[in-house]
């Protein structure tokens, strides 16, 4: 049994305490926006946001959480994609596949909460996750846009 | 609670897709009843169904992986069409209906950047036929002739009267109406296209935003159970043995399962139980034939097949070997390049349920068509009494197309539990050691050179893997691989060599280790561009003349090469130095190629530090598809496939040991990430005249381009990939 706070609610599940966060996201709580890409902690696919701090949820037992962390997933990150990094996403097409960005946007997302206008730079070290279809220059620009373009989030 | 487990309808109804209409885990058709679905209003014809409230849905039978194909070819029906953009949604017909309705949507196979190249003149004509039988039923309801009505932007218009109606007015109408003869069906010229040809946003991003976007992994059905696998390490290799007393304790766990005669699997009730599940299974194989089989003992294969007696001709002119003989100078190089692993971000899954009446498939693939008769194999059943679901794919690069052997597993496991859906979601070691790989060659280049430094003959001998020989077996004739030679082929096709060399030959040995080959994204086009751009590099040289003049002055019959060529050369300012980054001093490499209908051409600038560290700052690519649907989506096919050549070219290798892939995931796998991607400026110049493909040529050039440039930095030539494991520090 674990006790979750996931996108503001707190809820309980009934699951083995090694199971890792993202299949107790996907599989228990249906949010399947979450995505699994390798397992090992190495593509960022199945990031979430973990008291803000954009986490690999695949390597982290559900026993590590208690109710007082708030995770956020790509379900909860806005209730309209009105967040600037979706708008951002939206205005530039970035997506191809797509199979990536829920990881991507949530990675994003953290790093322009953390870091309100970060440089070139800085995006490219801290945003490690994989994207297959290669869609990382629209990334960047993604992330410039919604740091110093209309309606940025900082 | 239930907020989380209900996901919010508004997020899915936002989405203009239509395929997959369902609610967000529950499709709208249930296992039992997909098949008979029907659409919810009556089709104008194949391609376009019109609904009251005017919203066209565009049927689309390629498949979408990201490369953009869905937008483009409904602009394409759209613009003959002369609908509302705005109201677009698309929809995929299976693979079923097709079959029932004698392939009316054609095929459905999404690979070799066909998508709209080869389906262009008939999807326009559907939207073009759809638009005059609309007019027509307008005419008939106003008792007018049909010539007297105009149509644009969903709105028919009775000219002399100015009367007006809507498609969705008349659309039942019209869908009684007989077809046209397509024969007879007009399409407009490029000039005139106001929807197609402009950079439209994709149909499909605003799902893709917010978790939304159902891929195959995120299937859920009523009463389904999941699935891990496990296929034996060594291809070929086979079960020997099972202990599964531990794991049939565990919890959760419902079956453990042999799949075929190869594999093992354990059904669970979630997936993450079903795989530690089968973490805790003892299996021993029979590795059978190829156990101690190694990268290294199968490049002695291939290296003996660079000068083997026997080699199937793809292309020759003149005589090469003599004209080298006699030249005064003779240059000589061997390059190699490994096997890939296609390593699509979304793992191989499928779900099904199968009956002794029907069998119904879930999945992503690239090609409907072919899944569908692999489920009906593993089934057992005619194809009329099998469906499947086509689902977006989480990557393709052609893993998803040609072979189904996820879903012949799929459907082996429903088979065994009949009734209950079960859903195969593969690990990422599995989706590494079980791929259809890039294949594995290698190729000597000889050239002879005259005293004035002008190429006299060239010999390439490619020796190594053939993908058609592992997949199409039936297309290999007197030993040759037909598309072993794309982008050297004689003129004439979609894959042609650019130069015009007296005295030519090029041919191929054909080595396949029994590792299983794949069509990779690119294909054949990847290795042959490194190996002939690089040699040219090489032969400019040792002629002690310019890259960019000597590959010109074997141009001159190839203009369409030429000009991609000179383009890149242009923009990037081939000629004048580079300006240093970050006080390294910045060099530039080049390299032009023709494949899947497209003309490409790429100037690399790298630098190199003292201690070896290579940094590619940027790549100009220019790219002559003959027609462009859509320029933005173009500009991403070409960005995103810089990715994936680099991602190859710097660290892509799978090596065998023991019969077995080393490699096991993106640690011992890595791919190119943010820190590594140069800027990318992709120049659009479309010719006319021609349909070429545009999501995997550019492919080709990012490797020749990036190796000649790390030449010009250091002096090395690098000839074997990838690029991690060489030394480029200077000497
Ligand atoms: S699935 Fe967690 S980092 Fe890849
Ligand atoms: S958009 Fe396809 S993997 Fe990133």
């Amino acid at each position: 049994m674990a006790k979750l706070n996931v996108n503001g609610r707190t809820i309980e599940v009934e699951v083995e305490g090694d199971t890792p966060l993202l299949w107790v996201l996907r599989e228990q709580l249906n949010l399947t926006g979450t995505k699994y890409g390798c397992g090992i902690a190495q593509c960022g696919a199945c990031t979430v946001h973990v008291d803000g701090a954009a986490t690999r949820s695949c390597s982290m037992p559900v026993s590590a959480f208690d109710e007082n962390q708030k995770i956020v997933t790509i379900e909860g990150l806005s209730p309209d994609s009105s967040h600037p990094i979706q708008q951002a996403w939206l205005a530039l097409d970035v997506p191809q596949c797509g199979f990536c960005q829920p990881g991507m946007i949530m990675a994003a997302a953290a790093l322009v909460a953390a870091t309100p206008r970060p440089t070139e730079a800085q995006i490219r070290e801290e945003i490690t996750n994989i994207c297959r279809c290669g869609t990382y220059n629209r990334v960047i620009a993604g992330i410039q846009r919604a740091t110093t373009g209309p309606g940025a989030a900082g | 609670m239930n907020a989380i487990t209900k996901p919010r309808r508004r997020a899915v109804l936002g989405a203009t897709l239509g395929a997959f209409t369902f609610g967000f885990h529950i499709p709208k058709a249930s296992a039992q009843t997909a098949a008979a679905a029907a659409p919810t209003s009556p089709e104008v014809n194949a391609w376009v169904v019109v609904k009251p409230d005017d919203t066209v849905v565009i049927r689309i039978a390629r498949s979408e992986m990201g490369q953009g194909t869905l937008t483009g070819l409904a602009q394409l029906v759209a613009e003959e069409l002369e609908c509302d953009w705005a109201k677009v949604t698309t929809e995929y017909p299976t693979p079923g209906q097709n079959l029932a309705r004698g392939r009316v949507w054609g095929n459905m196979s999404t690979g070799g950047s066909r998508g709209i190249r080869e389906s262009h003149e008939y999807v326009r004509k559907g939207g073009a036929a759809a638009r005059m039988m609309l007019v027509q039923a307008a005419a008939n309801a106003w008792r007018v002739p049909a010539g007297e009505c105009t149509a644009a932007a969903s709105v028919i218009t009775h000219m002399p009267t100015r009367r007006t109606v809507t498609y969705g007015q008349v659309a039942e109408a019209a869908g009684r109406l007989s077809a046209p003869a397509l024969a007879e069906v007009p399409l407009k010229a490029s000039t005139d296209w106001k929807i197609a040809g402009q950079p439209v946003p994709r149909l499909d991003t605003r799902a893709k935003l917010n978790g939304s976007q159902v891929y195959g992994m995120d299937l859920k059905l009523p009463g389904m159970v999941n699935a891990a696998i496990r296929a034996c390490p060594v291809f070929g290799g086979k079960v020997r043995a099972v202990d599964s007393t531990a794991a049939e304790r565990m919890p959760g766990v419902k079956r453990v399962l042999r799949v075929g005669d190869y594999a093992v699997a354990v059904v669970a009730d979630t997936w993450w139980r079903a795989k530690t599940a089968l973490d805790a299974v003892t299996i021993t194989w029979d590795e059978g034939e190829h156990a101690t089989a190694s990268s290294a003992s199968f490049a002695e294969v291939m290296r003996a097949g660079l000068d083997a007696p026997q080699a199937a001709v793809g292309n020759q002119a003149g005589d090469a070997r003599a004209a080298i003989a006699a030249a005064p100078r003779k240059v000589e190089a061997i390059y190699g390049v490994p096997h890939q692993n296609h390593a699509c971000m979304e793992v191989m899954n499928a779900t099904a349920v199968w009956t002794p009446e029907r069998c119904e498939v879930w999945t992503p693939t690239q090609n409907g068509e072919a899944a569908h008769a692999a489920a009906a194999e593993a089934a057992g059943l005619p194809p009329a009494r099998c469906e499947v679901h086509k689902i977006h794919l989480g990557g393709g690069f052609g893993r998803r197309g040609a072979v189904h052997d996820w879903v012949r597993q799929v459907v082996d496991l429903a088979k065994q539990m009949p009734g209950t859906p079960v859903k195969l979601l593969w690990t990422r070691e599995e989706d590494m050691g079980q791929g259809r790989y890039h294949p594995v060659t290698m190729c000597k280049l000889t050239a002879g050179l005259d005293a004035q430094g002008n190429l006299s003959g060239l010999h390439m001998r490619i020796s190594g893997q053939s993908i058609v020989a592992g997949i199409f077996p039936q297309n290999i004739r007197d030993g040759r691989d037909p598309v072993v030679f794309q982008g050297l082929n004689n003129a004439g096709g979609e894959a042609d060599i650019g130069y015009g060399i007296p005295n030519l030959l090029i041919d191929h040995a054909m080595r396949n280790p029994h590792v299983p080959p794949g069509f990779w994204r690119g294909v054949n086009l990847n290795q042959n561009a490194i190996y002939l751009e690089c040699f040219m590099d090489e032969l400019a040289h040792a002629a002690g003349k310019d890259p960019l003049e000597f590959r010109r002055a074997l141009m001159a019959n190839y203009p369409k090469h030429l000009a991609v060529l000179n383009a890149v050369a242009a923009r990037a300012g081939w000629g004048t130095p580079a300006p240093d980054v970050g006080g390294q001093r910045v060099f530039r490499g080049l390299c032009q190629t023709h494949g899947f209908g497209s003309y490409v051409a790429a100037c690399a600038e790298v630098s190199v530090s003292d201690a070896g560290a290579l940094k590619i700052h940027r790549i100009v690519a220019a790219t002559d598809p003959g027609y462009a649907v859509n320029p933005q989506q173009i500009t991403a096919q070409v960005e995103g496939s810089f990715v994936y050549g680099l991602s190859a070219a710097l660290y892509g290798s799978c090596t065998v040991k023991d019969g077995r892939i080393e490699q096991t995931n993106f640690d011992s796998y890595p791919v190119m990430r943010m820190d590594a991607m140069p800027k990318v400026e992709a120049i659009l110049m479309p010719s006319g005249g021609f349909w070429g493909g545009v999501g995997e040529p550019t492919i080709a050039v990012a490797a020749p381009a990036v190796l000649n440039a790390i030449f010009a930095a250091t002096g090395k030539r690098i000839r074997q990939l990838p690029l991690q494991d060489a030394d480029l520090r200077r000497t």
